[in-house]
Protein backbone atom coordinates (compact mmCIF):
# COMPACT_ATOMS: atom_id res chain seq x y z
CA UNK A 1 0.00 0.00 0.00
CA UNK A 2 1.06 3.81 -0.94
CA UNK A 3 0.78 4.31 3.02
CA UNK A 4 2.89 1.63 3.84
CA UNK A 5 5.36 2.30 1.93
CA UNK A 6 5.53 6.23 2.43
CA UNK A 7 5.81 5.86 6.38
CA UNK A 8 8.25 2.81 6.37
CA UNK A 9 10.75 4.97 4.10
CA UNK A 10 10.70 7.55 7.11
CA UNK A 11 14.22 7.67 8.59
CA UNK A 12 13.25 7.92 11.92
CA UNK A 13 11.25 5.01 12.12
CA UNK A 14 12.81 1.65 13.74
CA UNK A 15 9.33 0.26 13.33
CA UNK A 16 8.67 -3.19 10.41
CA UNK A 17 5.73 -1.80 8.20
CA UNK A 18 4.21 -5.01 9.75
CA UNK A 19 4.67 -3.73 13.11
CA UNK A 20 3.65 -0.44 12.10
CA UNK A 21 1.01 -0.61 11.78
CA UNK A 22 -0.50 -3.03 14.26
CA UNK A 23 1.00 -0.39 16.50
CA UNK A 24 -0.92 2.45 14.64
CA UNK A 25 -4.11 0.28 15.27
CA UNK A 26 -3.90 -0.30 18.70
CA UNK A 27 -2.49 3.62 19.65
CA UNK A 28 -5.62 4.73 16.86
CA UNK A 29 -8.07 2.52 19.61
CA UNK A 30 -6.63 4.52 22.72
CA UNK A 31 -6.91 7.81 21.67
CA UNK A 32 -10.40 7.28 20.50
CA UNK A 33 -11.56 5.86 23.27
CA UNK A 34 -9.88 8.28 25.84
CA UNK A 35 -10.00 11.25 23.80
CA UNK A 36 -12.98 11.17 21.55
CA UNK A 37 -12.80 13.48 18.42
CA UNK A 38 -14.14 16.10 20.50
CA UNK A 39 -12.75 17.32 23.80
CA UNK A 40 -15.54 18.54 25.94
CA UNK A 41 -16.04 21.71 27.24
CA UNK A 42 -14.09 23.27 24.08
CA UNK A 43 -17.00 24.11 22.31
CA UNK A 44 -19.72 26.49 23.40
CA UNK A 45 -21.74 28.00 21.27
CA UNK A 46 -25.30 28.40 20.43
CA UNK A 47 -26.37 26.01 17.58
CA UNK A 48 -29.93 26.71 15.74
CA UNK A 49 -31.11 23.48 14.00
CA UNK A 50 -34.04 24.17 11.47
CA UNK A 51 -36.51 21.37 10.71
CA UNK A 52 -36.76 18.12 13.00
CA UNK A 53 -36.59 15.50 10.35
CA UNK A 54 -33.71 13.11 9.24
CA UNK A 55 -31.16 15.40 9.23
CA UNK A 56 -31.97 17.99 11.90
CA UNK A 57 -33.02 15.44 14.27
CA UNK A 58 -29.78 13.77 13.59
CA UNK A 59 -27.63 16.98 13.89
CA UNK A 60 -29.27 18.21 16.96
CA UNK A 61 -28.89 14.56 19.11
CA UNK A 62 -25.55 13.93 17.33
CA UNK A 63 -24.12 17.82 18.45
CA UNK A 64 -25.34 17.09 22.27
CA UNK A 65 -23.95 13.62 22.08
CA UNK A 66 -20.52 14.94 21.41
CA UNK A 67 -20.29 18.26 22.86
CA UNK A 68 -23.17 18.44 26.14
CA UNK A 69 -22.01 22.33 26.91
CA UNK A 70 -23.33 23.06 23.50
CA UNK A 71 -27.02 25.10 23.54
CA UNK A 72 -29.05 23.38 20.73
CA UNK A 73 -32.14 24.91 20.13
CA UNK A 74 -34.42 22.59 17.71
CA UNK A 75 -37.00 24.43 15.64
CA UNK A 76 -39.71 22.15 14.21
CA UNK A 77 -43.35 23.12 14.53
CA UNK A 78 -44.66 19.03 14.84
CA UNK A 79 -45.54 17.58 17.91
CA UNK A 80 -44.20 14.16 15.98
CA UNK A 81 -42.24 13.66 13.08
CA UNK A 82 -44.10 11.18 10.40
CA UNK A 83 -41.51 9.42 8.79
CA UNK A 84 -41.19 9.52 4.56
CA UNK A 85 -39.89 5.82 4.63
CA UNK A 86 -41.93 3.36 5.64
CA UNK A 87 -44.97 5.53 4.89
CA UNK A 88 -45.63 3.48 1.67
CA UNK A 89 -46.44 0.56 3.89
CA UNK A 90 -49.09 2.51 5.46
CA UNK A 91 -50.17 3.01 2.06
CA UNK A 92 -50.21 -0.85 1.31
CA UNK A 93 -52.32 -1.23 4.42
CA UNK A 94 -48.98 -2.99 6.07
CA UNK A 95 -48.57 -0.80 9.56
CA UNK A 96 -50.65 2.19 11.17
CA UNK A 97 -49.23 5.50 10.91
CA UNK A 98 -48.64 5.64 14.65
CA UNK A 99 -45.91 3.47 14.17
CA UNK A 100 -43.73 5.31 11.91
CA UNK A 101 -44.55 8.45 14.12
CA UNK A 102 -41.94 9.63 16.78
CA UNK A 103 -42.00 12.27 19.63
CA UNK A 104 -38.72 14.55 20.16
CA UNK A 105 -38.87 13.79 24.25
CA UNK A 106 -35.74 11.88 24.06
CA UNK A 107 -33.98 14.51 22.39
CA UNK A 108 -34.81 17.02 25.26
CA UNK A 109 -34.64 14.63 28.44
CA UNK A 110 -32.18 12.85 27.78
CA UNK A 111 -29.61 14.74 25.48
CA UNK A 112 -30.71 18.49 26.55
CA UNK A 113 -31.81 19.53 23.00
CA UNK A 114 -34.09 22.31 23.34
CA UNK A 115 -37.52 21.95 21.78
CA UNK A 116 -38.67 25.31 19.45
CA UNK A 117 -42.39 24.30 18.71
CA UNK A 118 -42.75 26.72 15.94
CA UNK A 119 -41.93 27.73 12.40
CA UNK A 120 -39.01 29.52 11.42
CA UNK A 121 -39.98 32.15 8.97
CA UNK A 122 -36.87 33.86 7.93
CA UNK A 123 -33.30 33.60 8.43
CA UNK A 124 -30.83 36.74 8.49
CA UNK A 125 -27.27 34.96 7.68
CA UNK A 126 -25.84 38.33 8.23
CA UNK A 127 -27.51 38.62 11.53
CA UNK A 128 -26.95 35.42 12.46
CA UNK A 129 -30.62 35.24 13.48
CA UNK A 130 -33.75 32.84 12.74
CA UNK A 131 -37.02 34.65 12.85
CA UNK A 132 -39.97 32.43 14.36
CA UNK A 133 -43.64 32.37 13.44
CA UNK A 134 -44.40 33.36 16.77
CA UNK A 135 -42.46 36.51 16.34
CA UNK A 136 -39.37 35.73 18.36
CA UNK A 137 -35.84 35.47 16.67
CA UNK A 138 -33.32 33.25 17.85
CA UNK A 139 -29.80 34.23 17.72
CA UNK A 140 -27.12 31.52 16.20
CA UNK A 141 -23.01 30.92 16.22
CA UNK A 142 -24.05 28.00 13.81
CA UNK A 143 -26.73 27.20 12.17
CA UNK A 144 -27.80 23.54 10.79
CA UNK A 145 -30.79 24.03 8.51
CA UNK A 146 -32.49 20.36 6.93
CA UNK A 147 -35.55 21.62 6.00
CA UNK A 148 -36.62 19.65 2.96
CA UNK A 149 -38.66 19.79 0.09
CA UNK A 150 -40.87 21.76 -0.83
CA UNK A 151 -43.33 20.40 -4.17
CA UNK A 152 -43.33 23.18 -6.93
CA UNK A 153 -46.15 25.06 -7.27
CA UNK A 154 -47.64 25.58 -11.26
CA UNK A 155 -45.78 28.92 -11.30
CA UNK A 156 -42.34 27.33 -9.91
CA UNK A 157 -42.18 24.89 -12.86
CA UNK A 158 -44.50 22.59 -11.44
CA UNK A 159 -47.63 20.85 -13.05
CA UNK A 160 -50.13 23.21 -14.35
CA UNK A 161 -53.39 22.78 -12.30
CA UNK A 162 -51.62 20.98 -9.10
CA UNK A 163 -51.93 24.06 -6.67
CA UNK A 164 -52.33 23.79 -2.69
CA UNK A 165 -55.91 23.13 -3.33
CA UNK A 166 -55.03 20.27 -5.37
CA UNK A 167 -53.36 18.83 -2.87
CA UNK A 168 -56.58 17.81 -1.10
CA UNK A 169 -58.29 16.08 -3.66
CA UNK A 170 -55.05 14.26 -5.31
CA UNK A 171 -52.38 13.66 -3.16
CA UNK A 172 -49.00 13.90 -3.02
CA UNK A 173 -48.43 12.33 0.13
CA UNK A 174 -44.49 12.74 -0.52
CA UNK A 175 -45.03 14.25 3.15
CA UNK A 176 -45.88 11.60 5.61
CA UNK A 177 -48.39 12.33 7.67
CA UNK A 178 -52.25 13.99 6.69
CA UNK A 179 -51.09 13.03 2.97
CA UNK A 180 -50.53 9.37 3.76
CA UNK A 181 -54.05 9.14 5.47
CA UNK A 182 -55.43 11.10 3.10
CA UNK A 183 -54.55 8.76 0.29
CA UNK A 184 -54.71 5.84 1.99
CA UNK A 185 -58.60 6.52 2.60
CA UNK A 186 -58.96 7.46 -1.18
CA UNK A 187 -57.63 3.70 -2.31
CA UNK A 188 -59.66 2.53 0.15
CA UNK A 189 -62.91 3.56 -1.01
CA UNK A 190 -61.84 3.06 -4.91
CA UNK A 191 -63.83 0.27 -6.41
CA UNK A 192 -62.69 -3.00 -7.56
CA UNK A 193 -61.90 -2.29 -11.18
CA UNK A 194 -60.66 1.23 -11.05
CA UNK A 195 -57.53 2.89 -11.92
CA UNK A 196 -55.00 4.25 -9.57
CA UNK A 197 -52.37 6.96 -11.30
CA UNK A 198 -49.09 7.77 -9.89
CA UNK A 199 -47.39 10.75 -11.39
CA UNK A 200 -43.77 10.23 -10.72
CA UNK A 201 -41.69 13.24 -10.95
CA UNK A 202 -38.38 14.74 -12.63
CA UNK A 203 -35.01 14.22 -11.10
CA UNK A 204 -33.74 15.36 -8.77
CA UNK A 205 -36.26 14.58 -5.73
CA UNK A 206 -37.25 13.28 -2.60
CA UNK A 207 -36.39 8.99 -2.26
CA UNK A 208 -35.52 7.83 -5.86
CA UNK A 209 -37.04 4.41 -5.23
CA UNK A 210 -39.88 5.58 -3.66
CA UNK A 211 -42.55 5.83 -6.40
CA UNK A 212 -41.92 2.49 -7.55
CA UNK A 213 -42.21 0.93 -4.16
CA UNK A 214 -45.37 2.41 -3.26
CA UNK A 215 -46.73 1.04 -6.80
CA UNK A 216 -45.65 -2.12 -5.47
CA UNK A 217 -47.49 -2.08 -2.11
CA UNK A 218 -50.47 -0.45 -3.33
CA UNK A 219 -50.66 -3.52 -5.97
CA UNK A 220 -50.36 -5.80 -3.17
CA UNK A 221 -53.06 -4.42 -1.43
CA UNK A 222 -55.29 -4.35 -4.80
CA UNK A 223 -54.52 -7.82 -5.23
CA UNK A 224 -55.86 -8.69 -1.94
CA UNK A 225 -58.58 -6.53 -2.09
CA UNK A 226 -59.27 -5.14 -5.39
CA UNK A 227 -57.61 -7.55 -7.70
CA UNK A 228 -59.19 -6.06 -10.96
CA UNK A 229 -57.75 -2.51 -10.48
CA UNK A 230 -55.12 -0.89 -12.01
CA UNK A 231 -52.14 0.85 -11.75
CA UNK A 232 -50.72 3.34 -13.93
CA UNK A 233 -47.55 5.37 -13.34
CA UNK A 234 -46.99 8.18 -15.76
CA UNK A 235 -43.48 8.89 -15.61
CA UNK A 236 -41.34 12.14 -15.84
CA UNK A 237 -38.10 9.98 -16.58
CA UNK A 238 -36.67 7.46 -19.09
CA UNK A 239 -35.17 5.45 -15.97
CA UNK A 240 -35.87 4.85 -12.37
CA UNK A 241 -33.85 3.50 -9.58
CA UNK A 242 -33.89 -0.22 -9.15
CA UNK A 243 -35.95 -0.59 -12.48
CA UNK A 244 -34.65 -4.03 -13.20
CA UNK A 245 -35.15 -5.26 -9.77
CA UNK A 246 -39.10 -3.64 -9.47
CA UNK A 247 -40.27 -4.86 -13.18
CA UNK A 248 -39.26 -8.50 -12.82
CA UNK A 249 -40.94 -8.03 -9.28
CA UNK A 250 -43.79 -6.66 -10.71
CA UNK A 251 -44.51 -8.95 -13.36
CA UNK A 252 -44.17 -11.79 -10.93
CA UNK A 253 -46.15 -10.82 -8.08
CA UNK A 254 -48.64 -8.63 -9.90
CA UNK A 255 -48.96 -9.90 -13.42
CA UNK A 256 -50.10 -6.57 -15.85
CA UNK A 257 -51.61 -5.02 -12.76
CA UNK A 258 -48.62 -2.05 -13.42
CA UNK A 259 -48.11 -0.67 -16.00
CA UNK A 260 -45.62 1.74 -16.48
CA UNK A 261 -45.02 4.61 -19.32
CA UNK A 262 -41.52 5.95 -19.49
CA UNK A 263 -41.08 10.06 -20.72
CA UNK A 264 -40.65 9.11 -24.21
CA UNK A 265 -43.49 6.98 -24.16
CA UNK A 266 -45.56 9.91 -22.93
CA UNK A 267 -45.24 10.10 -19.35
CA UNK A 268 -44.86 13.62 -18.57
CA UNK A 269 -47.93 14.79 -16.44
CA UNK A 270 -48.09 18.89 -17.56
CA UNK A 271 -51.83 19.48 -16.21
CA UNK A 272 -54.41 18.03 -14.03
CA UNK A 273 -57.78 19.23 -13.33
CA UNK A 274 -58.42 17.55 -9.34
CA UNK A 275 -61.96 18.21 -9.64
CA UNK A 276 -62.79 15.70 -12.49
CA UNK A 277 -59.30 13.58 -11.45
CA UNK A 278 -57.86 14.16 -15.08
CA UNK A 279 -54.39 14.10 -15.60
CA UNK A 280 -53.15 15.08 -18.87
CA UNK A 281 -49.29 14.44 -20.59
CA UNK A 282 -46.99 16.15 -22.34
CA UNK A 283 -48.22 15.00 -25.66
CA UNK A 284 -52.36 16.11 -25.10
CA UNK A 285 -52.90 12.03 -23.54
CA UNK A 286 -55.95 12.38 -21.10
CA UNK A 287 -56.08 9.86 -18.19
CA UNK A 288 -58.76 10.04 -16.35
CA UNK A 289 -57.91 8.19 -12.61
CA UNK A 290 -60.32 7.28 -9.94
CA UNK A 291 -57.45 8.12 -7.57
CA UNK A 292 -54.49 10.02 -8.58
CA UNK A 293 -51.43 10.71 -6.36
CA UNK A 294 -48.98 13.42 -7.99
CA UNK A 295 -45.53 13.77 -7.06
CA UNK A 296 -45.19 17.19 -8.56
CA UNK A 297 -41.39 18.79 -9.60
CA UNK A 298 -39.89 19.33 -6.41
CA UNK A 299 -37.18 21.86 -4.85
CA UNK A 300 -35.24 22.97 -1.50
CA UNK A 301 -37.89 23.93 1.10
CA UNK A 302 -39.19 27.87 1.02
CA UNK A 303 -37.27 29.13 4.60
CA UNK A 304 -33.91 27.89 2.90
CA UNK A 305 -34.95 29.26 -0.67
CA UNK A 306 -35.86 32.75 1.06
CA UNK A 307 -32.64 32.51 3.31
CA UNK A 308 -30.97 33.01 0.08
CA UNK A 309 -29.17 29.49 0.46
CA UNK A 310 -30.45 27.78 -3.17
CA UNK A 311 -29.03 28.96 -6.43
CA UNK A 312 -30.48 28.80 -9.42
CA UNK A 313 -31.55 25.35 -9.46
CA UNK A 314 -33.73 25.57 -6.41
CA UNK A 315 -31.25 23.41 -4.44
CA UNK A 316 -28.74 24.54 -2.03
CA UNK A 317 -24.97 23.83 -2.98
CA UNK A 318 -22.76 23.02 -0.09
CA UNK A 319 -19.14 22.29 1.03
CA UNK A 320 -18.58 18.46 0.58
CA UNK A 321 -16.83 18.26 3.39
CA UNK A 322 -18.38 20.14 5.95
CA UNK A 323 -21.79 20.67 4.23
CA UNK A 324 -21.50 24.60 4.88
CA UNK A 325 -23.18 26.64 2.49
CA UNK A 326 -21.98 27.92 -0.34
CA UNK A 327 -23.73 30.69 -0.16
CA UNK A 328 -23.79 32.09 3.08
CA UNK A 329 -20.72 31.64 6.19
CA UNK A 330 -22.14 29.53 8.98
CA UNK A 331 -24.68 27.74 7.76
CA UNK A 332 -24.81 23.96 7.25
CA UNK A 333 -27.43 22.61 4.62
CA UNK A 334 -28.09 19.15 4.83
CA UNK A 335 -30.45 17.01 3.74
CA UNK A 336 -32.99 16.63 0.73
CA UNK A 337 -32.61 20.21 0.24
CA UNK A 338 -28.64 20.10 -0.20
CA UNK A 339 -26.92 19.02 -3.64
CA UNK A 340 -25.23 16.57 -2.35
CA UNK A 341 -25.01 14.21 -5.68
CA UNK A 342 -23.94 11.75 -6.23
CA UNK A 343 -26.03 10.78 -2.76
CA UNK A 344 -29.18 10.52 -3.21
CA UNK A 345 -31.90 12.95 -1.39
CA UNK A 346 -32.67 10.28 0.74
CA UNK A 347 -33.71 9.69 4.63
CA UNK A 348 -30.84 7.65 5.41
CA UNK A 349 -28.59 10.04 3.40
CA UNK A 350 -29.75 13.25 5.53
CA UNK A 351 -28.94 11.16 8.73
CA UNK A 352 -25.52 10.34 7.49
CA UNK A 353 -24.90 14.21 6.52
CA UNK A 354 -26.84 15.70 9.87
CA UNK A 355 -23.30 13.90 11.91
CA UNK A 356 -21.41 15.17 8.95
CA UNK A 357 -22.79 18.84 10.15
CA UNK A 358 -22.52 17.69 14.19
CA UNK A 359 -18.88 16.85 13.61
CA UNK A 360 -18.31 19.76 10.98
CA UNK A 361 -20.37 22.70 13.74
CA UNK A 362 -17.91 21.01 16.55
CA UNK A 363 -14.70 21.67 15.15
CA UNK A 364 -15.70 25.05 13.60
CA UNK A 365 -16.58 26.70 17.36
CA UNK A 366 -14.02 24.66 18.71
CA UNK A 367 -11.51 25.98 16.74
CA UNK A 368 -10.03 22.45 15.42
CA UNK A 369 -9.50 21.58 11.78
CA UNK A 370 -12.19 19.98 9.84
CA UNK A 371 -12.57 16.22 10.32
CA UNK A 372 -12.82 14.12 7.16
CA UNK A 373 -16.02 12.71 6.38
CA UNK A 374 -17.44 9.65 5.58
CA UNK A 375 -20.70 8.54 4.41
CA UNK A 376 -22.59 5.79 3.63
CA UNK A 377 -26.83 5.10 2.10
CA UNK A 378 -28.64 1.99 2.00
CA UNK A 379 -32.24 2.53 0.50
CA UNK A 380 -34.71 -0.78 1.15
CA UNK A 381 -37.68 -1.10 -1.34
CA UNK A 382 -40.02 -3.96 -0.13
CA UNK A 383 -41.81 -4.98 -2.87
CA UNK A 384 -44.03 -7.58 -1.93
CA UNK A 385 -44.91 -9.62 1.67
CA UNK A 386 -40.96 -10.94 2.47
CA UNK A 387 -39.62 -10.05 -1.11
CA UNK A 388 -37.39 -6.68 -0.86
CA UNK A 389 -34.61 -4.94 -2.59
CA UNK A 390 -31.71 -2.78 -1.78
CA UNK A 391 -29.54 -0.23 -3.42
CA UNK A 392 -26.04 0.72 -1.55
CA UNK A 393 -23.23 2.80 -1.95
CA UNK A 394 -20.62 3.93 0.03
CA UNK A 395 -19.17 8.03 -0.46
CA UNK A 396 -16.07 10.24 0.09
CA UNK A 397 -15.12 13.46 0.18
CA UNK A 398 -13.02 13.72 -3.00
CA UNK A 399 -11.15 16.75 -4.79
CA UNK A 400 -14.11 16.76 -7.28
CA UNK A 401 -16.17 17.15 -4.43
CA UNK A 402 -18.42 14.32 -2.98
CA UNK A 403 -17.43 10.53 -4.76
CA UNK A 404 -19.44 7.29 -4.80
CA UNK A 405 -16.49 4.92 -3.48
CA UNK A 406 -15.48 3.01 -6.75
CA UNK A 407 -16.45 -1.09 -6.88
CA UNK A 408 -18.20 -0.50 -4.08
CA UNK A 409 -22.28 0.01 -3.71
CA UNK A 410 -25.02 -1.24 -6.24
CA UNK A 411 -28.15 -2.98 -6.32
CA UNK A 412 -29.65 -6.52 -4.91
CA UNK A 413 -28.24 -9.02 -7.63
CA UNK A 414 -31.08 -9.22 -10.36
CA UNK A 415 -30.66 -13.49 -10.08
CA UNK A 416 -30.67 -13.93 -6.19
CA UNK A 417 -33.22 -16.20 -4.87
CA UNK A 418 -35.89 -15.73 -2.88
CA UNK A 419 -33.92 -16.51 0.47
CA UNK A 420 -31.80 -13.19 -0.06
CA UNK A 421 -35.09 -11.21 -0.93
CA UNK A 422 -36.72 -12.26 2.70
CA UNK A 423 -33.44 -11.48 4.56
CA UNK A 424 -33.52 -8.21 3.06
CA UNK A 425 -36.82 -7.63 3.80
CA UNK A 426 -36.17 -8.18 7.45
CA UNK A 427 -33.13 -5.99 7.35
CA UNK A 428 -35.15 -3.14 5.89
CA UNK A 429 -37.08 -3.33 8.97
CA UNK A 430 -34.33 -4.02 11.18
CA UNK A 431 -32.79 -0.47 9.01
CA UNK A 432 -35.83 1.11 9.83
CA UNK A 433 -36.23 0.37 13.85
CA UNK A 434 -32.24 1.37 13.91
CA UNK A 435 -31.99 4.70 12.35
CA UNK A 436 -35.11 6.19 13.76
CA UNK A 437 -33.35 5.02 16.99
CA UNK A 438 -30.77 6.98 15.90
CA UNK A 439 -32.62 10.35 15.49
CA UNK A 440 -35.03 10.15 18.70
CA UNK A 441 -33.56 7.51 21.26
CA UNK B 1 7.03 -5.62 24.68
CA UNK B 2 8.38 -3.50 27.45
CA UNK B 3 6.92 -0.34 29.01
CA UNK B 4 9.31 1.60 27.46
CA UNK B 5 9.41 0.19 24.11
CA UNK B 6 5.58 0.61 23.67
CA UNK B 7 5.88 4.33 24.53
CA UNK B 8 8.20 4.83 22.19
CA UNK B 9 6.44 2.83 19.36
CA UNK B 10 3.21 5.05 20.32
CA UNK B 11 5.42 8.31 19.70
CA UNK B 12 6.73 6.80 16.66
CA UNK B 13 2.98 6.44 15.66
CA UNK B 14 1.84 9.23 16.56
CA UNK B 15 4.88 11.40 15.06
CA UNK B 16 4.19 10.06 11.78
CA UNK B 17 0.57 10.31 11.67
CA UNK B 18 0.76 13.76 12.14
CA UNK B 19 4.20 13.28 9.51
CA UNK B 20 1.98 12.04 6.75
CA UNK B 21 -0.62 14.25 5.69
CA UNK B 22 -4.01 12.21 5.66
CA UNK B 23 -4.68 10.53 1.95
CA UNK B 24 -7.70 12.06 1.01
CA UNK B 25 -9.56 8.59 0.62
CA UNK B 26 -9.04 7.89 4.50
CA UNK B 27 -11.38 8.98 6.76
CA UNK B 28 -9.45 10.77 9.42
CA UNK B 29 -11.14 9.53 12.78
CA UNK B 30 -12.25 6.04 12.86
CA UNK B 31 -15.06 7.31 15.41
CA UNK B 32 -16.48 8.85 12.31
CA UNK B 33 -16.41 5.81 9.86
CA UNK B 34 -17.87 3.87 12.45
CA UNK B 35 -20.75 6.40 12.52
CA UNK B 36 -22.07 5.70 9.25
CA UNK B 37 -22.36 1.54 10.35
CA UNK B 38 -25.62 3.21 12.84
CA UNK B 39 -27.80 3.81 10.39
CA UNK B 40 -28.30 0.13 10.53
CA UNK B 41 -26.53 -1.74 13.06
CA UNK B 42 -28.27 0.33 15.63
CA UNK B 43 -27.43 4.17 17.41
CA UNK B 44 -25.34 2.20 19.84
CA UNK B 45 -24.44 -0.38 17.39
CA UNK B 46 -26.18 -2.97 19.20
CA UNK B 47 -27.88 -4.17 16.59
CA UNK B 48 -31.78 -4.41 15.94
CA UNK B 49 -33.69 -7.20 14.76
CA UNK B 50 -32.24 -9.35 12.13
CA UNK B 51 -28.92 -7.24 11.80
CA UNK B 52 -26.31 -8.19 13.76
CA UNK B 53 -25.00 -6.21 16.79
CA UNK B 54 -21.48 -5.32 15.93
CA UNK B 55 -20.36 -4.71 19.77
CA UNK B 56 -17.96 -7.53 21.81
CA UNK B 57 -16.40 -8.80 19.12
CA UNK B 58 -12.90 -9.54 18.85
CA UNK B 59 -10.77 -7.34 16.65
CA UNK B 60 -9.53 -10.04 14.22
CA UNK B 61 -13.13 -11.32 13.58
CA UNK B 62 -14.28 -8.33 12.84
CA UNK B 63 -11.40 -7.66 10.54
CA UNK B 64 -11.83 -10.88 9.43
CA UNK B 65 -15.42 -11.01 8.68
CA UNK B 66 -15.46 -7.72 6.81
CA UNK B 67 -12.49 -8.60 4.27
CA UNK B 68 -14.19 -11.32 3.80
CA UNK B 69 -17.13 -10.10 2.84
CA UNK B 70 -15.40 -7.59 0.71
CA UNK B 71 -13.91 -10.28 -1.13
CA UNK B 72 -16.54 -12.34 -1.55
CA UNK B 73 -15.35 -15.13 0.46
CA UNK B 74 -18.04 -14.71 2.59
CA UNK B 75 -21.87 -13.97 0.96
CA UNK B 76 -24.08 -11.62 2.51
CA UNK B 77 -26.67 -9.27 0.89
CA UNK B 78 -25.75 -5.95 1.57
CA UNK B 79 -22.83 -6.22 2.95
CA UNK B 80 -20.70 -7.60 -0.04
CA UNK B 81 -21.45 -3.89 -1.42
CA UNK B 82 -20.47 -1.83 1.21
CA UNK B 83 -17.53 -3.71 2.21
CA UNK B 84 -16.04 -2.68 -0.83
CA UNK B 85 -15.94 0.53 0.39
CA UNK B 86 -13.57 0.17 2.97
CA UNK B 87 -9.42 -0.10 2.73
CA UNK B 88 -7.70 -2.60 4.47
CA UNK B 89 -6.32 0.06 7.17
CA UNK B 90 -10.10 1.20 7.48
CA UNK B 91 -10.81 -1.95 8.31
CA UNK B 92 -8.29 -2.46 10.62
CA UNK B 93 -9.20 0.84 12.50
CA UNK B 94 -12.88 -0.26 12.62
CA UNK B 95 -11.71 -3.75 14.04
CA UNK B 96 -9.74 -2.22 16.76
CA UNK B 97 -12.22 0.21 18.03
CA UNK B 98 -15.43 -2.07 17.92
CA UNK B 99 -13.73 -4.36 19.66
CA UNK B 100 -13.73 -1.82 22.56
CA UNK B 101 -17.11 -1.70 22.91
CA UNK B 102 -18.85 -3.85 25.53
Amino acid sequence: MSRSNRTSGHPSSPLSRRRFARLAGAAAAVSFVAAPFVARGQAAGRVVVVGGGFGGATAARYLKKAAPELTVRLVEPAARFVTCPYSNLVLGGWRELESISHGYEALRDRWGVELVRDEATAIDTAARRVRLGGGDSLIYDRLVIAPGIALRAPEEGGIEGYDAAAHARMPHAWKAGEQTLLLRRQLEAMPDGGLFVLAAPPNPFRCPPGPYERASLIADYFKREKPRAKILILDSKETFSKQPLFQQAWARFYGDMIEWVSLAADGKVVRVDAASGELETEFGTLHRADVANVVPPQQAAAIARSAGLADASGWCPVDARTFESRLAEGVHVIGDSAIASPMPKSGFAANSQGKTAAAAVIAALSGQGQPQPAWVNTCYSHVAPGYAISVAAVYRAGASGIEAVEGAGGTSPLDWDDANRKLESAYADGWYDSITADMFS
Amino acid sequence: MSKSGLATACVAAAYLATAAPALAEEPADVSILVETCAGCHGTDLGGSGAIPSLRAHKAEYVAFTLRAFRDDERVATVMNRLAKGYSDAQIAALAAYLATLN
